[in-house]
């Protein structure tokens, strides 16, 4: 794989941004009382999406999981449809009917995230049994975090991936805790890379901070998926930075030092220094966090003065009317 | 007309849809080469390849996720669950997952998976090989679920299941596949919630489902020669529920008797009284009856086993008691 250009480089950082400012101010709305149901941020995470996506095309299939908003807005939905959808906005990416746990823009490839833990890594899988059907080369990739891997879905998704050779990328985020149990107490292997050895994958571990090594592992098995050369797990070591969800405390289970060594090592000012020792400009860089600042607050009044959506409207889509 | 057994209607079905759509394809335990446990796809492996006759390992969430998953994406997966029962594995997928997702998506993922087994009690099959479940289906938004009782439903419901973008659930009791019946060889299809009228009648409406269809047939022939005339309703499918041509033959006798083998609480026969009752309170002469299955679990030995299912002498006694109420 090629190694990245100017454009991409500058488009990774850009595309962290995006999903660091979008929470963040999703974060203040929820304080403000704007979002009346959940909210799970990716801050700490960011590298992930952006680095996987990156390789994504619209056509390509992207699953998700419940801390989702990273992977709607790195696969291409515009923040302003994302943070109306938290807002219960009609102009949400689900009009309305799904919040921070059911985002979905099928237009570009975005197939929906999902308040059940584990769906995706199957439905990923089945995007790949659809695609290698039709004979084109698209992909279906699943993001979910360690909190998946000790379920039924993974094992079987896996299982079901390799013995069809389906082009599929899952892509585990591990970031140590499944809400707030450790992962180190949830399984005797605290690996996640290594399963993939149990199914006979390529199974790849990797520092899910680092937005240029994501990137890089992502490519090599999206082209290799896209070739015909089956499935990879690539496990994410990675950390969130804020609370499982918004308004929970830090209960306990994790200590305050432990959150702050993670910080130190955020993916974004990690990135930067890489640009700017690359010889990018601190004033280019700086002038892309300035227009991603404008675009979020755009979202933000665009999701203000968005109509709710119809009541009227409630019973409509359970159904196809396909003429059954 | 030409006849055929209920299995061989429903895999003609099957055939002529796949050789119509290559984006249908099956998986199941066995259907690939072997042909499917109760012939559901015999012959078509040799048309249409491991690819699109595609056995699965026993993993039914795996391979109910993985459907979802292509049937979100472009493809028309049908999921072949041999008996009904191997579906409980995968419920989650497809209630949190599957029936919910048209919906969620604001209508702009379709869900177009078949979803297939074998139901019923009988033949000693025990308690992980009798179960219906139907009505656990039809309870929740977002499935249609066909209950054919005849070889030329089997074929006509199976055609509609695979043309809907909806999912659907084509649910195949074990005691009608081999039964014979006139099927055109001409194209047709039968459109969901559109009740048959099996046998038409004065004195009392019984609506039956599955194998009740056929028994409470057999009792009405008793009965006739008593001078009581049954009109017998088949709603095809529970979800969507033909209510109308209920309250129509209700408006004309009357009396409602629900005939199912399955369980009575929260079951079919609570709802299509409690719809009779809304809809056409001041029809009914008598207050509407039930005959279901017992609230157990079934049991193997035959005489444990057929005590757990109406018989044809207790429906033909449970309509001769409407009558004269």
């Amino acid at each position: 794989m090629n190694a990245p250009n100017k454009e991409v480089l500058l488009s990774l950082y850009r595309q962290m941004l995006v999903i660091r400012r979008c929470e963040e101010q999703l974060a203040r709305s929820y304080q403000a009382g704007l979002i009346p149901g959940a909210c799970h941020t990716y801050v700490g995470e960011e590298a992930i999406a952006t680095g996987v996506c990156a390789h994504l095309r619209h056509e390509d299939a992207v699953f998700s999981t419940h801390r989702g908003h990273g992977h709607a807005l790195a696969k291409g939905v515009p923040p302003r449809q994302v943070v109306a959808e938290l807002y219960g906005k009609v102009t949400g990416c689900s009009q309305g009917r799904g919040g921070s746990m059911h985002l979905f823009s099928p237009e570009v490839g975005m197939m929906g995230t999902s308040g059940i833990v584990g769906p995706c890594i199957l439905q990923a899988a089945g995007a790949g049994y659809s695609f290698k059907l039709l004979k084109t080369d698209n992909i279906g990739v699943a993001f979910f975090g360690d909190g998946a891997v000790n379920n039924g879905a993974f094992h079987e998704g896996l299982n079901l991936a390799t013995i069809f050779n389906l082009p599929v990328l899952f892509v585990c985020e591990n970031n140590q805790y499944a809400t707030e149990v450790p992962f180190t107490y949830s399984s005797k292997n605290s690996e996640v890379a290594n399963r993939a050895a149990s199914y006979n994958l390529p199974g790849v571990a990797v520092d899910g901070n680092e937005v240029l090594a994501v990137y890089r592992v992502a490519g090599e098995a999206i082209e290799r998926a896209r070739k015909g050369g089956g499935p990879t797990l690539i496990e994410c070591r990675t950390y969130r930075t804020r609370a499982h969800a918004e308004g929970m405390r830090e209960a306990g289970y994790r200590s305050i030092e432990e959150i702050e060594s993670w910080k130190a090592r955020d993916p974004i000012p990690a990135f930067r220094k890489q640009l700017l020792a690359r010889g990018y400009r601190a004033g280019e860089l700086d002038r892309i966090d300035e227009e991603v600042k404008a675009q979020i607050q755009e979202a933000v009044e665009f999701a203000e003065q968005s109509p709710w959506p119809d009541p009227s409207t409630l019973m409509d889509h359970i159904y196809s009317h396909s003429g059954a | 007309m030409r006849e055929l057994t209920f299995t061989a209607a429903a895999r003609e079905a099957l055939a002529e849809e796949m050789a119509q759509n290559p984006a249908i394809f099956v998986v199941g335990q066995g259907i690939g080469k072997r042909g499917g446990n109760f012939n559901t796809t015999t012959g078509l492996y040799d048309l249409y390849g491991q690819e699109r006759l595609a056995d699965v390992p026993i993993s039914e969430r795996g391979f109910v996720g993985m459907c979802a998953g292509a049937a979100m994406t472009g493809t028309r997966p049908v999921v072949d669950f041999m008996f009904l029962d191997f579906i409980l594995d995968g419920f989650g997928e497809l209630v949190n997952q599957v029936a919910k997702m048209q919906y969620m998506s604001s209508g702009r993922l379709k869900m177009p998976l078949l979803l297939r087994g074998c139901i019923g009690v009988g033949g000693s099959s025990a308690t992980h090989h009798s179960g219906n479940y139907y009505p656990i289906f039809a309870h929740l938004p977002g499935f249609r679920v066909a209950l054919p009782t005849n070889p030329y439903d089997a074929k006509g419901l199976l055609k509609t299941a695979l043309r809907t973008d909806d999912p659907v659930l084509f649910l195949e009791h074990k005691s009608l596949l081999n039964t014979k019946g006139p099927v055109p060889e001409e194209e047709y299809t039968i459109p969901f919630g559109q009740a048959a009228v099996v046998r038409q009648g004065t004195a009392v409406t019984v609506v039956a489902f599955a194998l009740m269809v056929r028994k409470t047939l057999e009792a009405c022939e008793q009965l006739e020669k008593e001078g009581i005339s049954v009109e017998l309703i088949d709603p095809r499918t529970v979800a969507p529920l033909d209510v109308d041509t209920i309250l129509e033959s209700v408006r004309k006798t009357g009396r409602l008797l629900v005939v199912d083998e399955t369980f009575g609480p929260c079951g079919m026969g609570s709802e299509v009284a409690a719809q009779i009752m809304e809809k056409g309170f001041d029809e009914l002469d008598a207050p509407v009856r039930r005959v279901y299955g017992a609230h157990t679990p079934i049991p193997y030995s035959a005489p444990l086993e057929q005590a757990a299912v109406p018989q044809v002498p207790q429906i033909a006694q449970a309509i001769r008691d409407l009558v004269a109420e």
